[in-house]
């Protein structure tokens, strides 16, 4: 056994091997061969052989393609109104359960924290018999809504067709995607919020600001690296949406392809329409997106020099 | 008068938060009673609020459409082979970029990170092709092998080993003359046992709810793990939905279950980064 010994010297490369050797082969190359795919026309049912150098005809195709348009247009919409109310409604929430609710918190943070967790497939399926014209719950639910006063006046006067309506279909996948991950944003808040000191709360208490001033003036300055983190993993993960929307529409997109987000119709392209040079551009386009959103993000929340 | 608006701006607060526990928990709890419901009850009005004695029909109905004990025994068989090579690969590298000093470690270490930033979708197209040429189509390791080099396992571990594991107690051990990989396997990996267990929960419920590796992977029916067997029970004629739902549940109830074990081992170790 004795000449088997690793000495010190080599020992970071033999501990690495095994997660470097798969790194690469799973992780590196992939990425260089989709950049090379991407310049390549090619069917896989032809054979490796078959494939030719296009040059950048794959993104001029990409970018004249009307559906490509409407998906990465489906994609930030979709982003935007799932996105978004996640954060209004994180912060508030875990400020509230912060400074109150002592006794459930670990309870009601698991709650909204389970969905996160949860297999995506097992909910799309489940939430497309929710949203079920006829007898699904949500239709019911608005329908005795309905019957409140005032309130009712807001809400659609007949059962929506959710999956089936384009204008529905949207505002459907935004509910699902805002249920999954509003409780993963309150878990991130709620550790933020941990880290500031209470005596900056009681000072401004002593000088008679109010709850509010305080959210205002310590709260969310205070949070505001986390919700710098959080809307940015938002914007990459609205940007990538893909099972959601793929099992609500059984993989094709909706009527009027109102749920085909980018990555379902990057999917399409390369798996139903067997085009996976084109398929390999608009990835690399949609990554631009991701990249440029994520870069501004960056820029609205960087702390301004006064 | 404001006083009074002060007193009762609480109490709305927590009748708010208390409706959105009960919306957040409501879909889990009709995917349970739906489970036990044949699909045209599902689908009457009102749908069932309470439990029902279909349960049995649904899963023969399961078992009948898919090879449903197969597609679970593949999904643990995939969760586990994943989570234990993940737990190895992980630990032996990032007690090698904590502990170590060699060439390159800084630009590696900021080259393994830096495809975390990069979208999953981008690896879809040339994973399938790579699954090809190498024949693992249609096998599991296509599914648990690739998955074993996490950027995010050998984040945490680094982070672990610095915290956890005083350089010296290595050092000590070199000294008494006890090898590398006995150092490893003596001293570094008991220490991890925490880190072990949030990564290993982690992994297994990713790879557990993995659609998107088996949906490019996988051809055939027997071959499937749960969530695309699930989705293959989806048709635009008749879906059977009592089936699909007991299907879904049974999908559910592990991650469920381990949640409420370790909630928190969960919760800390997947805001991990998050928090400076």
């Amino acid at each position: 056994m004795k000449h088997l010994r690793l000495s010190p010297r080599w020992a970071p490369y033999a501990l690495l091997a095994p997660f470097l050797l798969l790194f690469l082969v799973f992780g590196l190359f992939p990425l260089a061969f989709s950049l090379y795919l991407s310049f390549q026309s090619w069917e896989p049912t032809s054979g490796l052989a078959a494939m030719h150098y296009v040059g950048l005809d794959n993104f001029a195709f990409a970018l004249r393609d009307e559906w490509f348009w409407k998906s990465l247009a489906n994609t930030g919409w979709l982003a935007l109104a799932s996105g978004l109310p996640q954060h209004l409604v994180a912060i508030p929430l875990a400020s509230f359960l912060h400074l109150g609710f002592k006794r459930w918190r670990n309870a009601v943070v698991g709650a909204y924290f389970l969905p996160y967790i949860t297999s995506s497939v097992a909910i799309a399926i489940l939430f497309s018999s929710l949203f079920s014209t006829d007898y699904g719950l949500i239709n019911l639910l608005l329908a005795l809504l309905r019957e409140v006063p005032l309130l009712g006046a807001l809400l659609p006067a007949q059962a929506v067709d959710w999956l089936n309506d384009p204008d529905a279909l949207k505002p459907a996948i935004s509910m699902i995607v805002f249920w999954r991950y509003v409780g993963f944003n309150v878990v991130l808040y709620l550790a933020a919020l941990q880290t500031i000191p209470p005596d900056l709360y009681e000072a401004a208490t002593m000088d008679g600001a109010g709850r509010l001033q305080q959210f205002f003036h310590i709260t969310l300055p205070s949070i505001r690296p986390m919700i710098f983190f959080g809307v940015t993993l938002s914007v990459i993960g609205g940007l990538q949406l893909f099972e959601e929307p793929f099992i609500l529409t059984g993989g094709k997109g909706g009527s009027d392809q109102a749920g085909m987000t980018a990555a379902v119709y990057l999917y399409r392209n390369a798996f139903d329409f067997n085009d996976f040079g084109a398929a390999s551009a608009m990835s690399w386009l949609l990554f631009l997106v991701v990249a440029l959103l994520t870069w501004l993000t960056n820029r609205a929340f960087r702390p301004r020099t006064r | 008068m404001r006083r009074q608006a002060q007193h009762m701006a609480p109490w709305a607060a927590y009748c708010l938060v208390g409706l959105g526990t009960l919306i957040m928990l409501a879909p889990f709890y009709f995917m349970f009673v739906f489970a036990t419901h044949s699909r045209s009850e599902i689908f009457s009005l009102p749908p069932p609020m309470w439990f029902g004695d279909d349960l049995a029909n649904n899963l023969a109905i399961l078992t009948k459409r898919l090879p449903f004990w197969r597609n679970l025994g593949w999904s643990l068989y995939v969760g586990i082979a994943s989570t234990l090579l993940t737990l190895l690969f992980c630990s032996m590298g990032g007690y090698a970029f904590a502990m170590f000093e060699f060439r390159f470690k800084k630009a590696l270490f900021a080259l393994v990170m830096g495809t975390m930033l990069l979208p999953s979708f981008m690896n879809m197209i040339p994973s399938f092709m790579i699954m090809d040429l190498l024949g693992w189509i249609d096998q599991p390791r296509a599914l648990y092998i690739p998955g074993a080099a996490s950027a995010f396992g050998i984040f945490l571990m680094r982070q672990f080993v610095g915290s956890a594991i005083p350089r010296e107690l290595v050092e000590a051990a070199r000294m008494d003359g006890c090898s590398e990989l006995g150092i490893y396997a003596r001293i570094v990996l008991p220490l991890l046992k925490p880190a072990l267990g949030t990564l290993g929960l982690i992994t297994f419920i990713a790879s557990w709810n993995n659609f998107i590796g088996p949906l490019v992977v996988m051809r055939s029916p027997d071959m499937y793990t749960l969530p695309l067997a699930l989705r293959s029970l989806q048709s635009p004629v008749d879906t059977e939905w009592g089936a699909l739902m007991a299907g879904s549940a049974i999908a559910t109830l592990p991650l469920i279950v381990l949640f409420v074990l370790c909630s928190k081992q969960l919760i800390s170790g997947l805001t991990v980064g998050a928090v400076k």
